[in-house]
């Protein structure tokens, strides 16, 4: 048994050896670009890939979706991305200190609105005359994007923080990864109510509806920018100026995106 | 820092109960299985095995569509006892039994089924009732295999993320374990939070198994 198995070595490792090279073979060809965009992104930008792959023959667009926060950690500690797109301009300040992307080359393309949704089904009674309503006990649980990583959270946490209700409302907060899993959560009606972009209650409009449109503090005004030091980085600067061409800025018109 | 040590009271707490009620489904069906035979009992076996081998997102979203307020479950729950599971941390101990269940299962039918028949049959024949049986005969000569069992399970439930995050989300102080903080940390970039939770992780995981080479001594002990 032992000899027998001996004498197959040779065999064994070249096999081996074939699967190692293929797994370890290039991932990207040359002309791969690497897009990491908000979560809130994710439909327009796979509607505007196919075309700007139409526009450079031989391009492949790989999208890859999360939260800003996520997104940035996963570029500082080096993943291979060409292109970062977040839903906020603080993110994209701290790509910049950290100097992963330049001041000159970042721009903003679409803008937002911030909105309180409730579950479709839920009682008059239970949907939201103003954001202080969610204090009230109808409202147990609330979806909130994470502010530690989640750009909605962050817009909603200082909304709150203006307005006196964050200590109120804290409590009742359930965190979402990312503003999608936010929707999920009132898609669902596990949560009373939840704040989303109203370009991502406009997805379900079935399961959801919109309460309230919040005014934010800030703008929600979406930066995309290079990365500094991308292997492609003439494509990703094509990229992100083909976000504020006027094509581009109809398919986002189409999903609800304001303009920047 | 202090989060740390809420999250791993918790994790303690849901591994816990996931592995007391795995003691209970896991040995009773176990012993079940190597006892009887029907039709379809390895199509059976194989859908109870199922939990180990298919992906915990999987499990999580087939968790969250019965137990969810609008699931079969979840709805019946909700209109007659005023339950929601979801964003609880009983949601995190279903997840947790569940994923885990099949190790005390397979390792309880495995232990069931190398227990000498005779000894059962010399037990009835000096007129032992059944459950004398089971409690005095069996359970303590398949005892050892079971105990592997349990404990893997254990372990299993520590680490489990995928299908807990799904149902119970990521609340700090009452759904977030250790492995989701981590998660949640590292997402967030705080590095600092990061290395701690997994520095306390990993003692807990040694911790664990130490105590289960003391447990269980001997041959069981080096497969885990």
């Amino acid at each position: 048994m032992l000899h027998q198995l001996i004498r197959h070595l040779p065999r064994f490792m070249g096999a081996a050896g074939a699967v190692g090279a293929l797994v370890l073979s290039a991932p990207a060809c040359a002309a791969d670009l690497t897009v990491s965009a908000a979560a809130s992104l994710t439909n327009a930008f796979r509607d505007l890939a196919p075309a700007f792959e139409a526009a450079h023959p031989g391009t492949k667009v790989q999208l890859n979706f999360a939260a800003s926060g996520a997104l940035l950690q996963q570029i500082a500690k080096g993943a291979p991305v060409d292109v970062f797109a977040s839903a906020d301009q603080e993110t994209m300040d701290q790509a910049q200190t950290q100097k992963l992307v330049e001041a000159g080359q970042r721009r903003n393309f679409v803008s937002n609105t911030l909105v309180v949704i409730v579950p479709t089904g839920a009682a008059a009674a239970a949907t939201p005359k103003a954001i202080g309503d969610l204090t009230q006990p109808a409202y147990p649980r609330i979806a909130i994007g994470l502010p530690a990583s989640v750009p909605v959270g962050r817009y909603t946490q200082s909304v709150l923080q203006a307005a006196g209700l964050w200590a109120m409302m804290e409590p009742k907060m359930i965190g979402a990864q990312n503003v999608r899993q936010a929707l999920d959560y009132v898609a669902r009606a596990e949560v009373e109510a939840g704040f989303v972009y109203a370009t991502d209650a406009a997805l379900m409009p079935d399961k959801v509806k919109v309460a309230l449109t919040v005014p934010t503090t800030t703008p929600v005004l979406y930066p995309v920018a290079p990365i500094v030091g991308s292997p492609n980085a003439a494509l990703a600067q094509q990229f992100a100026d083909y976000l504020v061409s006027a094509p581009a800025q109809a398919v986002f018109a189409r999903h609800g995106f304001g303009k920047p | 820092m202090e989060g740390a040590w809420v999250a791993l009271a918790l994790t303690l707490k849901v591994a816990s109960c996931a592995t007391a009620l795995n003691l209970l489904f896991g040995v009773g069906v176990g012993y079940a299985m190597a006892r009887w035979r029907f039709p379809g009992r390895d199509l059976l076996d194989a859908l109870l095995t199922l939990p180990m081998v298919m992906p915990p997102t999987v499990l999580g979203y087939y968790l969250l569509v019965l137990i969810g307020s609008r699931g079969p479950i979840g709805a019946w729950l909700l209109q007659h006892f005023g339950i929601r599971l979801i964003f609880t941390w009983q949601a995190a101990v279903i997840a947790a039994t569940v994923v885990a269940f099949p190790l005390v299962f397979k390792a309880a039918r495995a232990a069931f089924e190398t227990v000498e028949p005779q000894l059962e049959e010399a037990a009835r024949t000096l007129g032992i009732g059944e459950a004398a049986v089971f409690f005095r005969v069996s359970l303590p000569l398949a005892w050892r295999g079971i105990l592997s069992g349990l404990l893997l399970s254990f372990a299993r439930a520590l680490g489990e993320f995928g299908a807990t995050l799904m149902v119970a989300g990521s609340i700090p102080g009452k759904t977030q374990t250790l492995s989701i903080a981590v998660y949640e940390a590292v997402q967030a970039g705080q590095d600092d939070m990061a290395n701690f939770l997994v520095a306390v992780t990993s003692l807990t995981c040694i911790a664990v198994l130490l105590a289960a080479g003391k447990l269980v001594p001997g041959r069981v002990a080096p497969r885990l």
